[in-house]
């Protein structure tokens, strides 16, 4: 009864929710937390494809492996610019962050 | 309903509640456990659709490193009472509310009515194996590229967080 669709729905749910966080969220750090949400959604595509789609090579893992390792930088250096800024502006509340706004 | 079944309904369960926890905690220490919640189901399903070595990497870098980088970072910039350190904007809630439930339904039905030609995959496949010839074969551009991105993110962010002495 389970097969890729179901995996494709759960993905969707999983996206969703993190397209939600990434809109509504004030704190820059849950900004990130939702990215994450949304780049795992991503990686269990790919995945979903490699078992039911495209069996016979390992490329969808190897393809989540590299979106993994772009993750982990991204969170490194997102993480290292919210430290920097909130030792300028004391805050991380993404509406005080409107240095380039005008 | 076999086993598999209800393997994937448990672990949906997991990390669609660990998610949910993410945009709906107050507390944002509370909302980063929620997350490594959901970082484990990924994981889990992972472990269901035969990537062993995808679920171990998954609870390693997520589970382990990322959680504890995103906790670490969350301490150093408490800036008020814990309970409301993850609102929503008040207004921007119901446009992004609107904006996830939309993109949901018409990916759900994109995905309804949409047709796909399943392979009947062997489960005994190495798939480690596979992965490692792909790794140092045909993608070790890839490979290389992503060491250096690495490498650069790590110093970019010594540099970010510490600041450069100027010289």
């Amino acid at each position: 009864m389970i097969g890729f669709y179901q995996y494709l729905l759960l993905a969707t749910m999983l996206f969703a929710v993190g397209i939600y966080g990434v809109l509504s969220k004030r704190n820059a750090v849950a900004v990130l937390m939702s990215i994450e949400l949304m780049l795992n959604s991503v990686n269990l595509n790919f995945i979903a494809i490699n078992r039911y789609l495209v069996t016979d090579q390992a490329v969808g893992q190897l393809f989540a492996l590299i979106v993994i390792v772009v993750a982990a930088a991204e969170v490194a250096v997102g993480l290292a610019l919210i430290i920097s800024i909130f030792r300028q502006r004391k805050s991380v509340n993404l509406n005080d962050f409107n240095l380039l706004k005008w | 309903m076999n086993m598999n079944d209800v393997v994937f309904l448990i672990l949906g369960f997991i990390t669609l509640l660990g998610a949910v926890g993410v945009v709906s905690c107050t507390n944002i220490v509370h909302a980063a456990l929620s997350l490594v919640m959901s970082f484990l189901g990924v994981a889990g399903l992972y472990f269901q659709l035969q990537a062993e070595f995808l679920g171990l990497v998954q609870i390693m870098v997520y589970a382990g490193a990322i959680s504890v980088l995103i906790i670490f970072a969350i301490m150093l910039v408490m800036d008020r009472n814990p309970d409301e350190t993850n609102t929503s904007h008040q207004v921007n809630r119901w446009w992004g509310g609107l904006v996830a439930v939309l993109f949901a339904a018409i990916m759900g039905l994109a995905i309804r009515g949409s047709h796909f030609t399943e392979q009947a995959g062997s489960a005994d496949a190495d798939r480690v194996g596979q992965i490692a010839e792909l790794v140092l074969g045909n993608y070790v551009i890839a490979f290389e590229v992503a060491a250096i991105l690495l490498l650069v993110a790590v110093v970019g962010a010594i540099i970010l967080a510490k600041g450069a002495k100027e010289q």
